[in-house]
């Protein structure tokens, strides 16, 4: 049986895990790879659903990422009304342009792909997201469910700091244990280069 | 076997002391610069390490930088044996992104200098394996002379023998000559007596049949479960080739087989790639036989400004190591705003504790060749 397509799955999801909910994120190019976004709570529980599904039975995770999505900010000009103070002092009621910036919060992103070994059918694309990209960058680890998953995870926290809650080794894998920043990230500034000193004997 | 995952408290032994091993990162046989800290008892490994990263450059974050046509020679340096199918993974991940077609002409190309490349990465694997067994050179170069003769097929048709920087989305950057397919053609022709001889070798000599039968043994959920691909998968008994799930490029028009393996073992990686080699002769003959004449790139396709409608994409092929993926999101600029590789060689690492758990440390030694690992790919 193939997969259904993603609305369904995302029903199916819903009535076979309770109190899990998955959001469809559509994907607008022509690949048309739509994935879910699950939340936190759920997460494994929804993983290990599909893995052991009867029909779907969705065991090979292959591939595991960050994405950085950087604090965006949108201005819009709005109409307020003010006191304006005219040159010959008196003060007037006016509508004048204002720029209203608003700030929507970034976050880290955590996706995996899932395809079948055993149906041979795919894709499922699941997403996960941390609260912000500071301090709660946090998400549940699915390496207990795919073990595939293990050195992949350990890449997105090495190099977009993202927390795998639950997994078993989350250490550096790429960049040194002493490195602090997180290179793949949008706003990572490379150090700049130094060119060493060579003492020579003239 | 004890599962490494979830066992991982330290280890006391009854007697004796544990020592730690570093092996590598400069040590032969770990084809780059690898590192595994290994805990022993005795000759005996009990903990395994893979540490690595010593290549890396930040593949990824360079590819983000640059247009999506200043990605592709970027690709040819991460498994530097194969360039010809990570060019292909690549290019597939686009063309699925922005919507692109490939001429047929073009696809009968790509399937046969990626077949060329899977049958040299195959060779030399078989050489460096059996050069870690201690079959002191002769494999490797009978490997290596196979080999100089694809690279220089490569060098006639791209410029370059290793660094081909052969594909572009939507096609290829040059077309065969007639020449050049039938020097392909006569080359096919001699490869499945360099098999022969090459199996005939090593075959039934009981050195190698000692040291690799019921070495590194992967049983068939484990490797599922590790997102295990490739040759090594399929030696653990998965029917599971890309070429044959995905059918992707033309693949469906030519009849193989998949070899599969029953024990999951060195001795079952050893000869599923040996046998590779047999169906990758296969599709070269029916490749080179039926390559229509035609256009090898679709002149409306924008190589420099292409700029995909915001989206994301995965592509896959079967590469000689494994799954090839590269995972692509466009917010609709000129370069990718994720560029992300699936590199099956790091990933195949993952069991490489399990695999050598209780074993001795020589035998380490041929169960990370058996792997076929890349540093290039491992590290990005």
């Amino acid at each position: 049986m193939a997969l259904p397509p993603v609305e369904e799955l995302k029903a199916q999801i819903e009535a076979g895990v309770p109190g899990a909910s998955a959001t469809v994120i559509p994907n607008g190019s022509p690949s048309a790879q739509h994935s879910l976004l699950l939340d936190h709570a759920h997460a494994r529980a929804v993983a290990e659903f599909l893995r052991n599904h009867n029909e779907w039975r969705l065991d090979y995770c292959t591939l595991v990422t960050g994405v950085d999505w950087p604090d965006t900010e949108t201005s819009e000009k709005i109409k307020v009304k003010k006191l304006v103070k005219a040159a010959d002092g008196t003060e007037s009621e006016q509508e004048v342009d204002e720029v209203r910036k608003t700030k929507v919060p970034g976050y880290l992103e955590a996706v995996y792909h899932l395809f079948s070994m055993e149906k041979k059918h795919g894709q499922v694309v699941l997403r996960l997201r941390t609260r912000n990209r500071t301090d709660d960058t946090h998400v549940p680890s699915l390496t207990p469910v795919w073990r595939g998953a293990e050195f992949q995870e350990r890449e997105a926290f090495d190099l977009y700091g993202i927390v795998f809650d639950g997994h078993p080794d989350l250490r550096r894998i790429l960049m040194w244990d002493g490195f602090k920043d997180y290179p793949m990230r949008k706003d990572y500034v490379p150090p700049a280069d130094e060119i060493p000193v060579v003492e020579t004997h003239s | 076997m004890r599962d490494a995952l979830l066992d991982r408290d330290v280890f006391e032994p009854e007697e004796g002391e544990i020592m730690e091993v570093s092996m590598g990162p400069h040590h032969p046989s770990t084809h780059g610069v690898f590192r595994m800290d290994v805990k022993l008892e005795g000759e005996r490994v009990v903990r395994l390490k893979p540490v690595f990263g010593y290549l890396h450059r930040n593949h990824e974050k360079i590819a983000e930088h640059g247009a999506y046509l200043s990605a592709i020679p970027y690709t040819d340096r991460l498994d530097y044996l194969c360039s010809m199918t990570n060019n292909w993974g690549y290019v597939l991940a686009v063309e699925k992104l922005a919507g692109l077609q490939v001429p047929e002409r073009a696809e009968y190309l790509r399937v046969i200098v990626a077949e060329l490349t899977r049958f040299q990465n195959h060779a030399g694997l078989i050489g460096f394996l059996l050069q870690d067994m201690g079959a002191s050179g002769t494999p490797l170069m009978y490997a290596f002379r196979e080999r100089e003769k694809i690279l220089d097929l490569f060098e006639s048709l791209s410029g370059a023998r290793m660094m081909c920087n052969y594909m572009r989305f939507g096609g290829l950057r040059v077309d065969a000559t007639k020449e050049w397919l039938d020097e392909v053609r006569a080359l096919t022709g001699r490869l499945p007596g360099f098999v022969d001889e090459f199996e005939a070798l090593l075959r039934a000599n009981e050195i190698l049949m000692a040291r690799t039968q019921g070495t590194g043994v992967l049983p068939r959920e484990l490797a599922i479960n590790a997102s295990v691909t490739g040759p090594m998968l399929r030696a653990s008994g998965v029917n599971y080739d890309v070429r044959k799930v995905d059918r992707y490029g033309v693949y469906d028009r030519f009849s193989f087989k998949v070899p599969l393996g029953e024990h999951g073992d060195v001795y079952d990686r050893y000869m599923m790639r040996l046998l590779e080699m047999r169906e990758t002769v296969k599709i070269l003959e029916q490749a080179a036989k039926d390559i229509p004449e035609g256009p090898i790139i679709d002149p409306k396709v924008r190589l420099r400004g292409l700029r995909p409608k915001a989206g994301e994409a995965y592509g896959r092929i079967e590469s000689p190591k494994g799954e090839l993926g590269f995972f692509l999101i466009s917010d609709g600029s000129g370069n990718p705003y994720r560029y992300r590789v699936r590199p099956p060689s790091m990933i195949n690492l993952t069991i490489l504790e399990d695999m050598c758990l209780g074993h001795n440390i020589a035998d380490v030694v041929i169960i990370l060749g058996s792997v076929d690992i890349v540093l290039g790919e491992v590290d990005r």
